[in-house]
């Protein structure tokens, strides 16, 4: 049986009126790849944001590496790496420096930074000792140095938000090797995606709906149970309450721009 | 039958970057027609020289029987086009911003609400709303319903379902369906594979060069080998030993299974014997159809 890295037991949370997160219970293990879904609004972030120690529960018990995220949340941030589609490179350093960058703040010694850096650098395949500026480099190899530097720091959970979005399906595949590499070398990887093929990918994955798990299972029982031929079928069956409110204003359905 | 499009050896570069290589291509009326790339294809680049916003540096781009290069202000009128970026007014409201595109194409929201009502009426109890402060699904909905108002004979659609939900995606693919009936011809890009089963054809596009046109079903049917699915509880594992298998072409990740090509088509017995030799004993291989998204990747490879 293998260890359990995240535990969340009837996690809430309120902002005022809304609740974004109602009564979520789930268990993520140790080198799981683990899907996070839901459509937008659905509460996402929400959770991802206090898993990794940025806000705090309105009331449950969030465990994340063995640390409480009420109590120590600024633990959990050594603990995790995390990377998202948009943002985790800065586009005006150079491949090297941004991995000297990230080794610095996570705390590496300099020599284990060295020697990261070019380890990193030949098994990514730069050709020019990483003296490119981020920004001219192509999406996909950005997208495969940014998963190396969120787990530059060995940590024990790494979050990636919509993380192949656009690229080409041969990056998208050396991609997916890569989380596979890093599930098998013990790290848990947490997914959350728009794109229901990224979904097939898991070991597992929950699909959120008004703030609540409405599934959680393998892909393969999931389809199964709601006789779908993909994640996607089940996903539009259920993500999504089957009367949207005509007239009335529901804030699930704008409250992803605010958060 | 005239074509909505007749592109013939469109060459566009920006500096060094040669962003688009003779791309040759035609669009029927009234089909529903895909542009599958991922980012950086071209995909962008090539409707912006259709809807008359670049000119080409080499080749011809005839529009609706029109010239892009000398017609473009008739042709203008006769386009909407929906760009990837959010481009409505935030600070007005959903009902200003759809006042304002009529006007600017001197009609009326009353005149053409027919072609835009099934598409509105998710977004009308809203109407008051700033346009900024809507959901991604109910921008992407008042876009499509601005580009549609002045009732144009093409719609350009530049990756309209980028970072919207499953759910909000699917409706949108529904509203595109029942746009044919009023005969406009739509021309939607994506970078996911999968939608392209929605189109009635579709274009391959990657490194600003066409890779194949045709109906989705043909694309697939067009995978030249016999391809495999193999499934085991130890992923990574499965990937490495596959590759070890001498009577391996290809093995790569495939959703949550490993899709494999053998040298001579044939799945012998003696990988499973070579698999358990890596420990995995729990393995399954069976036949499978090859999908888009496996014929763009023998076509990359070629």
């Amino acid at each position: 049986m293998k260890d359990t890295v995240i535990s969340v037991r009837n996690l809430v949370k309120k902002f005022g009126s809304f609740t974004a997160n109602d009564n979520l219970s789930f268990e993520v293990s140790q080198g799981e790849i683990f899907g996070f879904l839901g459509a937008n609004g659905a509460g996402k972030t929400t959770t991802i944001r206090i898993l990794s120690g940025l806000s705090g529960p309105t009331s449950g018990e969030v465990i994340v590496a063995g640390i409480d995220a009420s109590k120590e949340p600024e633990k959990i941030k050594n603990q995790i790496g995390y990377m998202c589609q948009k943002f985790s490179l800065y586009e005006d350093l150079t491949a090297s420096e941004n991995i000297m960058l990230y080794g610095g703040i996570y705390g590496l010694a300099k020599s284990r930074i060295r020697e990261r850096t070019k380890e990193l650098l030949k098994r990514l395949d730069f050709q020019d000792s990483g003296n490119r500026l981020i920004s001219e480099l192509p999406l996909g190899l950005k997208q495969k140095l940014a998963f190396s530097v969120a787990i530059l720091h060995s940590p024990k959970i790494v979050f990636l938000d919509e993380p192949t979005g656009g690229v080409d399906p041969v990056t998208r595949r050396q991609f997916w090797e890569m989380i596979y590499e890093t599930a098998a070398h013990g790290i848990t990887v947490f997914v959350t995606t728009h794109y229901m093929d990224e979904a097939e990918y898991c070991d597992r994955i929950s699909i959120m709906s008004e703030g609540r798990i409405v599934a959680l299972d393998t892909p393969a029982n999931l389809k199964e149970q709601y006789g779908a031929g993909s994640v996607e079928e089940v996903f539009v069956k259920i993500a999504r309450p089957p009367n949207p409110p005509e007239g009335g204003l529901n804030p699930n359905h704008f409250i992803a721009d605010v958060i | 039958m005239r074509k909505a499009i007749e592109s013939s050896g469109i060459c566009k570069k920006f500096g060094v970057t040669q962003a688009l290589k003779d791309i040759s291509f035609s669009v029927n009326e009234s089909e529903i027609f895909g542009l599958i790339g991922p980012d950086g294809a071209g995909k962008t680049t090539l409707f912006r020289i259709i809807a008359t916003l670049y000119l080409p540096d080499e080749g011809e781009m005839r529009v609706l029987g029109l010239d892009c290069r000398n017609e473009y202000k008739k042709l203008r009128s006769m386009i909407g086009y929906m760009p990837g970026r959010f481009s409505l007014y935030q600070d007005l409201s959903v009902e200003e911003n759809l006042n304002f595109y009529a006007t600017v194409f001197g009609t009326t929201v009353r005149e053409n609400y027919d072609l835009i009502s099934d598409i509105y009426s998710h977004i009308e109890p809203f109407r008051k709303r700033l346009a900024g402060k809507l959901s991604g699904g109910m921008k992407q909905k008042l876009a499509l319903s601005c580009a549609l108002i002045h009732k144009p004979e093409l719609l350009i659609l530049d990756e309209p379902t980028t970072g919207v939900d499953a759910v909000s995606r699917t409706e949108f693919w529904g509203m595109l369906k029942k746009l044919k009936q009023y005969n406009i011809t739509i021309l939607v890009s994506t970078p996911y594979m999968d939608e392209a089963m929605r189109c009635d054809r579709v274009a391959l596009i990657q490194g600003g060069k066409i890779l194949s046109t045709d109906e989705p079903q043909m694309i697939k049917n067009g995978f030249s080998r016999k391809l495999y699915s193999a499934k085991a509880s130890e992923k990574y594992k499965l990937i490495t030993a596959l590759r070890q298998y001498p009577g391996t072409l290809s093995a790569y990740p495939f959703g949550d299974s490993v899709h494999i090509t053998f040298v001579n088509d044939i799945l012998d017995e003696s990988v499973f014997e070579h698999l358990r030799k890596h420990g995995i004993s729990n393995a399954t291989i069976t036949a499978t159809e090859a999908g888009i998204e496996d014929r763009f990747l023998e076509l990359m490879e070629k």
